[in-house]
């Protein structure tokens, strides 16, 4: 079991002057959870999303956001010991985030030329365990396994003697995972993300979640640009995540569309940088039929 | 005496050395640069009247020819002062000719190879390798079958006494004269060493030639001459590595290529290079290609205090075409000038340049080159591209791609991009696990990728390997 709480976060962006976005947002979300987090342009559900996994164009100003780990978050293979179970994220690198189980589904996925989707997820899948490792493992030995490297085979697959997942298994690990999304092989050759089409590279975030495997996976607009029979690939990959893995998912979208098939259990509504209103399934119904103007008049008075 | 020079005398500490040998040479010319040293050099090399006299004529160009100084932008040369280098010194083997088995070599020219890789080389079958150690080649070895086919692999010293007709013919007449620019000219005058490569009609080599060389003595310049025929209808692969040792004197490399690509030929040269912080690396490479011959340049260009390097084609029969691959990588206190050059002299000729530089820490590379394409030279295309990667706001990245277009049915595409290392890209990355610095060595081994896919693997591994150890500063 995995906690993300987020407390009173208040961001601003982080340049003298820079304006303030989030004002003070309180969430919870946890493992095999669904939240769906609504609200119009601009209210601040991106940097949210972005502040929780460390962007640093952003700067927290107040605040906390911490991950709560359960003895078993990650398996039999890693320890969890009392003292490394809470987890100030504010403390933590992006990346070190990422090895403690955040993932964030991009709205706008950065397109990297020259780099394969499987040089690309093997070298990340790898970064992170080893990361995880030595955040629980602790100091002792952080230097050891530094300067082992060269490569045996092609340099485009990533070095072959580096990382606890061998070319060979993660091959098999990425064909089972794009099976489930129904995403054709080639694309496990293909540069990440570059000439994707827009539809394409949201499936690519969740292939990604698929298999980092995250505790708490919080994905930005995964819906749009996605056609009909996508988007039920997409949703089957995010049911997925939450059924297989226990992956507590924060879900930010504008449509009732998706959650028809990743059916929320909680969904919240984001004003002006904090959480307006909160509630079930039927929430989402009633702001596809009615807009966010009632929702105004009821926490401001006016519309 | 400039203060940067004081700065590299003042870090002259044996101890900061990684790969450095004892000097234990049989032969070392005297300092300074005179027609008696260039004498002494050919008298000792044994070599034929004619190539006294064209070493002799290049040493009077070079002494009436000014120091490129006002290009702009370019690598600052006040610095080199030919007579501070010894030109010419031998690696103490027994024979006086190459050895052609491993285990003949002293056992720290062994050493400093095992460092390089070369034996890894070896293992994996590669077809030949010419060792240039220091000023000589002393390791060569070529697979018979090659020479059934009539195929020559050979150190240039050899091939002047092997060869002559051929040499002599070819030898910095037609494709880089020493007029052609200074460092052509005291290339004319003092080189020695380099490869000799002949390849007959309708051959094709078909595993990479390969000279693996290094410098590796204080104070000493490097003026190795590579010389490829390759006659109508043949084909084959040379791969130049050079990757030099930490220095406190500064070196200066000056090496010419020249290479004549016969009528529906085709070669392909690669170059991974790294030279150390204080090398002056300017080099004259051409090649001369026929009738549908292709030309091929690849070159990964790493280390050296400044390069100019810019590898010309001439397109000179119908038909004829080129691609130029450039990868540069300066960081602080770097100037790495490259680029390239292709004259279209003849109608249907095609070339492409594809150009990738990194700068970081202050470091400064500049993209230039020229396209020239003659009256008459019809249908003629060519399309360049360069791009520009910069880590931070102190580095700086020039392009200068001239174009000198003579004849109005022709197609030429040009395009360039300059850019800062994307934060959002490094983000992305690192959300997904990688830290900083493996963000960002990814987003530069996939910027590369376009030249390292071209390279053999091992090469691209060293490349790769060579932009990992830059990134980091660990190279010196
Ligand atoms: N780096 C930044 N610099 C300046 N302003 C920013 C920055 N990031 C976000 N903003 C501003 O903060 C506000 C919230 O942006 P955010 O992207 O979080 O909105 P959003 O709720 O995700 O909107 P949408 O539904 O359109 O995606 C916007 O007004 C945006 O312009
Ligand atoms: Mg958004």
């Amino acid at each position: 079991m995995a906690t993300l709480e987020i407390k009173n976060l208040h961001a601003k962006v982080a340049e003298d002057d820079g304006e303030t976005i989030l004002r003070g947002v309180d969430l919870e979300v946890k493992s095999g959870e669904i939240h769906a987090l609504m609200g119009p342009n601009g209210s601040g559900k991106s940097t949210t999303s972005k502040v929780i996994a460390g962007h640093p164009a952003y700067e927290v100003t107040d605040g906390e956001i911490l991950l709560h780990l359960e003895d078993d978050e990650f398996g039999d293979d890693v320890e969890i010991p009392e003292d490394k179970r809470t987890w100030n994220l504010l403390d933590l690198e992006p990346n070190e985030r990422a090895a403690l189980g955040i993932f964030l589904g991009f709205q706008y996925p950065a397109e990297i030329e020259g780099v394969t989707m499987t040089n690309f997820l093997r070298t990340a899948l790898n970064a992170k365990l080893e990361e995880r490792e030595e955040l629980f493992e602790g100091d002792e030995d952080e230097e050891a396994e530094e300067e082992e490297s060269g490569y045996e085979t092609s340099p485009m697959e990533g070095p072959a003697d580096e990382g606890e997942i061998g070319v060979a298994e993660f091959q098999q690990l990425l064909k089972e995972k794009m099976e489930l999304l129904d995403m054709d092989e080639k694309f496990a050759q293909r540069y990440l993300n570059a000439g994707f089409s827009g539809g394409e590279k949201k499936q690519n975030e969740v292939l990604q979640a698929a298999i980092l495997e995250p505790s708490i996976a919080v994905l930005d607009e995964i819906d749009s640009g996605l056609d009909i029979d996508r988007l039920q690939d997409v949703s089957n990959g995010i049911n997925a995540l939450r059924d297989e893995q226990g992956t507590g998912i924060l879900q930010i979208t504008h449509y009732q569309r998706i959650l028809e098939y990743v059916e929320p259990d909680h969904v919240h509504i984001m004003l002006d940088g904090e959480i307006a209103k909160s509630g079930d399934a039927s929430l989402a119904e009633q702001l596809e039929d009615e807009g966010y103007d009632w929702v105004r008049e009821e926490v401001y008075g006016t519309a | 005496m400039s203060s940067d020079q004081n700065h590299l005398k003042e870090t002259d500490t044996e101890a900061r050395f990684e790969f450095k040998k004892e000097q234990n040479s049989s032969f070392q010319a005297e300092k300074g640069l005179t027609e008696e040293t260039i004498r002494v050099i050919s008298e000792d090399k044994d070599e034929p009247e004619w190539m006294l006299k064209r070493r002799l004529r290049a040493l009077k160009q070079f002494q009436k020819m000014p120091m490129p100084t006002d290009w702009p932008g370019q690598p600052d040369l006040s610095e080199v002062d030919v007579n501070e280098i010894v030109p010419y010194i031998r690696p103490d083997v027994e024979t006086r000719g190459s050895v052609d088995d491993w285990t003949d070599l002293p056992d720290e020219i062994k050493d400093t190879f095992d460092k390089l890789g070369i034996p890894e080389a070896e293992k994996n079958a590669l077809s030949g390798v010419g060792a240039q150690y220091e000023s000589e080649v002393v390791y060569q070895n070529m697979q018979e079958r090659w020479q059934d086919k009539g195929v020559v692999f050979m150190n240039m010293d050899q091939a002047v006494q092997e060869h002559e007709d051929l040499v002599k013919e070819y030898f910095m007449t037609k494709c880089v004269p020493p007029s052609d620019n200074k460092f052509a000219a005291l290339h004319g005058a003092i080189w020695s060493g380099g490869s000799f490569v002949y390849v007959p009609e309708d051959t094709t080599v078909d595993m990479p030639v390969q000279a693996y060389f290094r410098m590796n003595s204080e104070g000493m310049g490097q003026f190795e001459h590579t010389l490829i025929i390759a006659e109508e209808g043949s084909e084959v692969h040379y791969i130049e590595g050079c990757s030099a040792p930490k220095y406190s004197a500064f070196n200066l490399h000056s090496g010419g290529v020249e290479v004549f690509v016969g009528e529906d030929a085709h070669v392909q040269y690669s170059t991974v290079q790294n030279w150390s912080k204080n090398t002056y690396n300017l080099n004259t490479k051409r090649a001369i290609v026929e009738k549908n011959g292709r030309m091929e340049w690849i070159s990964g260009s790493m280390g050296s205090k400044a390069t100019m390097l810019y590898p010309a084609t001439i397109l000179k029969g119908r038909g004829a075409s080129d691609n130029h691959i450039t990868i540069a990588f300066a960081g602080e206190g770097q100037n790495i000038d490259t680029g390239a050059k292709v004259y279209h002299n003849a109608p249907d000729t095609k070339s492409t340049i594809e150009s990738k530089s990194i700068s970081k820490d202050g470091g400064r590379t500049n993209y230039r080159g020229l396209v020239h394409i003659s009256d008459g030279a019809r249908n003629s295309s060519t399309a360049v591209e360069c791009d520009a990667l910069m880590f931070d706001n102190e580095s700086t990245s020039d392009t200068m791609p001239y174009m000198e277009i003579n004849e109005s049915t022709v197609d030429v595409a040009h395009e360039a991009t300059v850019g800062k290392i994307g934060d959002e890209d490094i983000f992305y990355l690192q959300s997904r696990g990688l830290d900083d610095d493996d963000a960002k060595q990814m987003i530069v081994s996939g910027f590369i990728e376009p030249i390292t896919e071209e390279l053999p693997i091992e090469y691209a591994v060293e490349l790769n390997r060579l932009v990992e150890l830059e990134m980091e500063g660990s190279l010196g």
